[in-house]
């Protein structure tokens, strides 16, 4: 029965040790019901401690005026609009994660997706502040929704990038947030089973929506599940395709080009993967899920940043030809004088270094499968990417096409650096109540799985050592 | 709200499961419903469900919402106040692309999520009868429901026989009401007869 019992020399379980559905239940419900470790306090203080700094940056931008940041007529988005696109591209890993893998039926999802899917919310709630507080007079933010008014009514302009992306933002947190939760009612579900205080019974009794398991809910939950991913597949590639827009529909040279949106989706992703490992290499090891979050899954990622970061890297390349083929002055001045060398010449270099040349040590299997590695580069990777993004946004204005107009060095405000921080110490907070109070790891998904790529599946194999073919095939094909 | 009896039996593996589902729809029994941790494939189909019809719910707001954003865009920018950018077409249906994905694709899934939600009747504060509470941990509880007819003692040994690890009788609520999961309602009774 050696033919039955092939054992793929690739695929590795998903789930490591002999798990039963019960010990699933018991693993991820621990450190929701245990007391906040000491650690959690103090991570959590700090990213509230941050959080505030950025409500008081905020608060004065809001009061002074545009005036507190040291953004100017030429470099009139400077570090805003940077950490805007920045956060944007992380929260894509998590809709690609859940959406796109799902419908590519690549199993070791089930261990990332749910803490991905959480990440990638509370990334877009960070990048939606920097547009909106970048209005300057945030109180008229919602005019910029299509509400009839008393100016006309005066529409918003339909033909316009940055309307767009009023939609795509919008719809994007929306959809997100919904595949989230309804992913997570099952989970919840089995949180407030297993409750024994008054009130953890009571608030995940309100959370989980009395979902009781019924095989009708699964069937349409299922249902639901699928669809979502299949609309959230092209919605997370036409959101940063419409940030892209931002940039490629205007005449400055270094932003007026097709390749973008291709190119801001692949780094997206690409950055959405390193914070991913970031968050998931300390929760593994914090909340011990190592049995769940393998070096399998830890690979799988960082085969993906490889193959993204060598697309952004192409990317790279490609613009640097077309400025030279173009024989356009502006494009190729730009790009040869200002961009690869000039004043902000260090920050392109950090870029192709932390982009380009340091992921490309992930061909390597042995470093793919190291931990502290693979942490180093995960952070490596966002610093080269909020670096793109600067390099993008700069350079292009610093000297655009009126020499009078040439901007002085352009150094952020402690208040602009404020700002950023507090998007920090947001996401953080987020990030750590939900790591204490939601199961990280999608439970149900888990134990769906558990028999077949569970360590426990070759157990399953046993008895067939014990069989002829003839008596496999008679039972198999009885039906 | 129907206060009805139901014959639970509790299952530890899907692989005894299935069998006994078929066993039981044979045998004439009435399943209410079976509850279980996660999706087990195929399982609706043995107990006979219709499959949802869910996702074409999904593409009729998907329709909706491309149909909202074209004509709304339209009536807006041609009709109620049109505005001469540098001679630029009023009617500039290519430019309107983003805006029309993005609100088909929206509408489809909040459409959808609520009808979900409706079908399912989830909402926060529903509060349910739960036949056991390891539904949503390791078990896979099957109810079936006593009519007038049901002789209840054969129920029980029947699902005992096809492998029930656990039997029990349960009068319960059928349907939901407004409550909280850390307050008992009493609004059923339980009766367990054989552990």
């Amino acid at each position: 029965m050696s033919l039955v019992k092939y054992e793929s020399p690739i695929r590795e379980p998903l789930v490591d040790g002999k798990k039963t559905y019960h010990d699933v239940t018991e693993d991820i419900c621990r450190t929701i019901e245990a007391k906040p470790t000491r650690l959690w306090y103090i991570g959590f203080f700090i990213s509230l401690a941050l959080l505030m700094f950025g409500v008081y940056s905020v608060y004065r931008e809001v009061v002074y005026g545009i005036g507190q940041w040291n953004v100017n007529r030429t470099i009139n988005w400077g570090w805003d609009i940077t950490n805007f696109v920045w956060w944007v591209g992380i929260g894509h890993a998590g809709t690609l994660i859940s959406a796109i893998l799902l419908l590519f039926r690549q199993g070791w999802r089930t261990g990332v997706n749910r803490a991905a899917e959480a990440m990638t919310i509370f990334a877009v709630m960070c990048a939606g502040q920097f547009p909106i507080f970048h209005m300057g007079r945030v109180w008229m933010a919602f005019f910029t929704l299509p509400y009839p008014n008393t100016r006309g009514p005066l529409w918003p302009n339909y033909n316009s990038p940055l309307l767009w992306d009023v939609f795509a933002i919008s719809t994007y947190f929306t959809v997100s947030l919904l595949f989230w939760y309804s992913g997570l009612l099952p989970d919840l579900a089995t949180v407030r089973d297993r409750a024994k205080t008054k009130f953890r019974k009571h608030f995940y009794g309100i959370a989980a929506y009395g979902w009781t398991g019924s095989t009708k809910h699964w069937q349409r939950h299922e249902s639901l599940s699928l669809v979502l991913a299949g609309l959230s597949t092209p919605l997370v590639l036409s959101v940063h395709t419409i940030v892209s827009f931002d940039f490629a529909t205007s005449v400055i040279p270094g932003w007026h080009t097709t390749i973008f949106p291709p190119y801001f989706v692949a780094g997206a992703i690409f950055s959405g993967f390193a914070m991913v490992q970031t968050l998931m290499l300390i929760s593994r090891k914090v909340m011990n899920l190592q049995d769940y979050i393998t070096l399998g899954h830890i690979e799988a990622m960082n085969k993906v940043i490889v193959l993204t970061g060598s697309i952004v890297g192409v990317a790279y390349l490609t613009e640097l030809f077309m400025a030279w083929y173009s024989q356009v002055p502006y494009e190729q001045d730009i790009f040869f004088k200002y961009r690869i060398a000039g004043a902000y010449g260090w920050s392109y270099w950090l870029m192709m270094s932390c982009n380009v040349i340091s992921p490309q040590l992930f061909w390597f299997r042995k470093l793919r499968r190291n931990v502290l590695f693979t942490f180093i580069m995960s952070i490596v990777v966002n610093v080269g990417m909020w670096f793109e993004r600067f390099v993008i946004i700069v350079t292009s204005l610093y000297r655009d096409y009126l020499p009078s107009s040439w901007s002085i060095y352009y150094r952020p405000s402690i208040w602009e650096i404020g700002f950023y921080v507090g998007t920090f110490g947001l996401f953080f907070t987020c990030y750590f109540l939900f790591s204490k109070y939601f199961p990280v790891i999608a439970i149900a998904e888990i134990k769906h799985v558990l028999k077949t790529t569970g360590e426990s599946y070759k157990d399953d194999m046993k008895p067939l050592d014990k069989k002829t073919t003839e008596e496999f095939y008679e039972e198999t094909h009885h039906h | 709200m129907a206060v009805k009896k139901f014959v639970v039996g509790c299952f530890d593996d899907e692989k005894v499961l299935f069998p006994a589902v078929s066993k039981v729809r044979k045998a004439g029994y009435k399943i209410h419903d079976i509850y279980t941790p996660f999706p087990v494939h195929g399982l609706d189909h043995a107990m006979g469900l219709r499959e949802t019809s869910l996702h074409t719910a999904g593409f009729i707001f998907g329709l909706t919402g491309t149909t909202t954003a074209v004509s709304f865009m339209t009536w807006s920018f041609t009709k109620d106040w049109p505005v001469n950018v540098g001679g630029k077409p009023n009617f500039a249906l290519p430019a309107w692309i983003p805006i029309t994905f993005e609100l088909t694709v929206l509408m489809a899934a909040v459409g959808m999520v609520l009808t979900f939600c409706y079908l399912c009747q989830l909402a926060p504060f529903i509060k349910k009868h739960h036949f056991h509470a390891r539904a949503t941990d390791d078990l896979f509880v099957m109810v079936i429901e006593c009519t007038a007819k049901t002789n209840e003692a054969e129920v029980k040994e029947f699902l005992n026989k096809v492998g029930a690890s656990e039997v029990n009788t349960q009068i319960a609520d059928d349907g939901w009401w407004v409550g909280r999961y850390d307050r008992n309602e009493k609004l059923y009774r339980d009766e367990q007869v054989i552990a």
